[in-house]
């Protein structure tokens, strides 16, 4: 493959992945951070800005994720997750060993109907419905918390494998879609090797590991989506041939296998929620605020179908029509408006993702000094364990904000519009009408980055 | 290399131009009084616009529990108890938009209790809107010139 580095050729890398203690190490780590989380969540002061678990959770977590883990390292939080830990070790029976024999299930077949990311995007849209309140309240934080580990290890009881992760967990979906920009990558160095291998040890498992338990065959892995990268096939492969690489930016954009709608509806979700966050906790609108808190439940009610609707309806529909525009003008009269549709929205994953980086860079910066003092005193009990308690709230860098904002929406949509040309030309007779295609998408990238830059920055 | 680059050089001249160039002040600089109540979760008003150089003379008040006014980018930091009033006084020297947030825990939207002090003319938004619209037309301009370069 082109332009990729590979990381595994170091041995020290290499013996370190496939030390089988390496993941459930990490695991143990986060296990206890999220632990204590639930506990500041549930028994600590109500005042979110003093309480471990939203200071930690929803800024720092945050942050790591959106802003390093997913644009640089892909899954790499699926890696240290302690979400599906518990399910995971159960069904194994086993933390560290690989233990012979099945894994412990009841052995029910996933349905085929939901081998896809619905779920995530509904599951996600029904948590962002409730987001002002879930931010803001330690104790609903610890809930929400407590559902997730509770739901994964629920379905680890029923079905094999990391089904939560898959199909279920909220989070999970974004982060597979994102990660396809993502500078790092698992893949096969020779697919003929996985061809010809016919034990498949990977997908089966030996006695060095288990097998894929994100359900995937590395052979076929194209795109990073559903590797979750847990590092067991570098463990269980027998041909040396699992390598983790180095790679551009974006690389898995114009990957054509694996485009789906569920996914194009998740890349347009996203987009629309990063600019209604925007809108809803960083504007000035305090009547939204109030409506988004619930303050009445008809008021609620209100803010929550307008935001579905925004979500599902209006934004898709612009798209649909952008979409049905791009088709016209980049003579695809052969494929449907729906492929087309599919196919361009993957150019709203840098778009969507550069948002929700600028989004979450003006509330970072700003609260981040908080999580000097809750380090101290994470209950809000009057603890102060390193002596940072009193630590002021200072807004970090206030003035660099905008200017960092501007720069990544303009990359963004540069970058964007630079990946729709591309996409289109997968599919355009000619280099001109792959040029005309991408005007309609431009114009809709447009539109979105100059409303990002209207809230950010204007009155 | 030099072929494909040369198209852009007259947009990044005019880029440094729309980021760079000074722009004149037009109105003529006033004092301005403004009573700002805070409550929970909002300012009311909720947005300020005056002009650049103008004096600006707030009076601010909390409605129901104690609140804070820091202002970005002005490095004001003021707190107000209900009852009581504070004067805050400075000169609209930067343009642009700066938000002022509480700055003392108030409740459960605390974080998000936010309003905006907009310095006219915001030149940070326009130049930002003019270099947005450079950007689209000089990647569809390369685009054109340079239809399988960016294929790669
Ligand atoms: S998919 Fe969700 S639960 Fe699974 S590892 Fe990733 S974030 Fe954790
Ligand atoms: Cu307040």
């Amino acid at each position: 493959m082109q332009n990729r580095f590979e990381l595994t050729q170091y041995r020290w890398v290499k013996t370190m992945l496939q030390w089988r203690g390496f993941q459930p190490t990490l695991l143990l780590i986060t296990l206890f951070f999220f632990v204590f989380a639930m506990l500041t969540g549930f028994f600590g002061t109500p005042a979110g800005s003093h309480n471990f678990a939203i200071i930690f959770v929803w800024i720092v977590w945050w942050a790591l994720l959106i802003i390093v883990m997913v644009p640089f390292f892909a899954r790499l939080w699926c890696t240290v997750c302690p979400i599906p830990a518990p399910g995971e070790w159960l069904q194994r029976r086993a933390v560290i060993r690989r233990k012979p024999g099945k894994l412990h299930t009841l052995r029910r077949r996933w349905p085929r109907k939901l081998r896809n990311i619905w779920l995530q995007n509904f599951g996600f849209l029904a948590m962002a419905m409730f987001s002002t309140i879930i931010l803001t309240r330690p104790a609903v934080s610890a809930w929400v918390l407590l559902a997730m580990i509770l739901a994964a290890v629920g379905l680890s009881v029923v079905y094999e494998n990391r089904i939560f992760c898959r199909y279920v967990c909220p989070v999970g979906g974004f982060i597979g879609l994102y990660s396809l920009t993502s500078t790092l990558e698992l893949r096969v160095k020779d697919a003929q090797v996985c061809k010809d291998h016919t034990t498949k040890d990977c997908v089966t498992g030996n006695e060095n590991g288990y097998g894929c338990p994100w359900l995937v065959f590395p052979g076929k892995l194209e795109r990073n989506t559903c590797c979750g990268l847990c590092t067991a096939c570098l463990t269980t492969c027998t041909q040396d041939n699992i390598g983790i690489n180095l790679r551009p930016f974006g690389a898995d954009l114009l990957v054509e296998k694996g485009r789906s709608l569920d996914e194009a509806f998740k890349a347009l979700i996203m987009l629309a929620c990063a600019l209604l966050y925007s809108a809803v906790l960083l504007g000035p609108w305090g009547w939204v605020k109030d409506w988004a808190n619930m303050d009445t439940l008809p008021h609620w009610a209100v803010y929550a179908v307008s935001f579905i609707a925004i979500n599902l309806l209006a934004l898709p529909g612009i798209f649909w029509l952008t979409a049905a525009a791009t088709r016209k003008l980049a003579g695809l009269k052969n494929v449907s408006v729906k492929k087309v549709f599919v196919d361009v929205a993957y150019s709203l994953v840098p778009m969507g993702l550069i948002g929700w980086i600028a989004f979450s860079f003006s509330f970072v910066f700003v609260n981040g000094s908080y999580a000097l003092s809750v380090l101290s005193d994470p209950f809000g009990w009057g603890w102060n364990l390193f002596g940072t308690r009193n630590f002021p709230w200072t807004p970090f860098l206030p003035d660099v904000v905008a200017g960092l904002q501007i720069l990544l929406l303009l990359a963004g949509l540069i970058y964007s519009i630079v990946i729709v040309y591309r996409i289109i030309r997968q599919r355009a007779a000619t280099d001109a009408l792959a040029w005309r295609g991408a005007l309609p998408v431009a114009g809709f990238l447009t539109a979105v980055t100059f409303t990002f830059l209207r809230l950010y920055l204007a009155g | 290399m030099k072929r494909r680059v040369a198209p852009l050089i007259p947009f990044l001249v005019l880029a440094l131009v729309i980021a760079l160039a000074p722009v004149p002040v037009m109105a003529e600089p006033t004092t301005r009084h403004i009573t700002v109540t805070a409550s929970q979760f909002a300012y009311n008003p909720p947005v300020l616009r005056v002009n650049r150089g103008d004096r600006i003379i707030i009076t601010l008040q909390a409605a129901d529990v104690m609140h804070g006014f820091y202002l970005d980018g002005y490095g004001i930091n003021e707190q107000v108890e209900p009852g009581q009033t504070r004067r805050i006084e400075f000169v609209a020297d930067r343009t642009g938009k700066f938000r002022y947030r509480c700055s003392v825990s108030c409740g459960p939207l605390h974080p998000f209790m936010i309003g905006e002090l907009v310095v006219e003319p915001n030149l940070t938004f326009a130049r930002a809107v003019g270099l947005m619209g450079l950007a689209v037309a000089g990647t569809f301009v390369y685009l054109r010139k340079n239809p399988a370069a960016a294929l790669k």
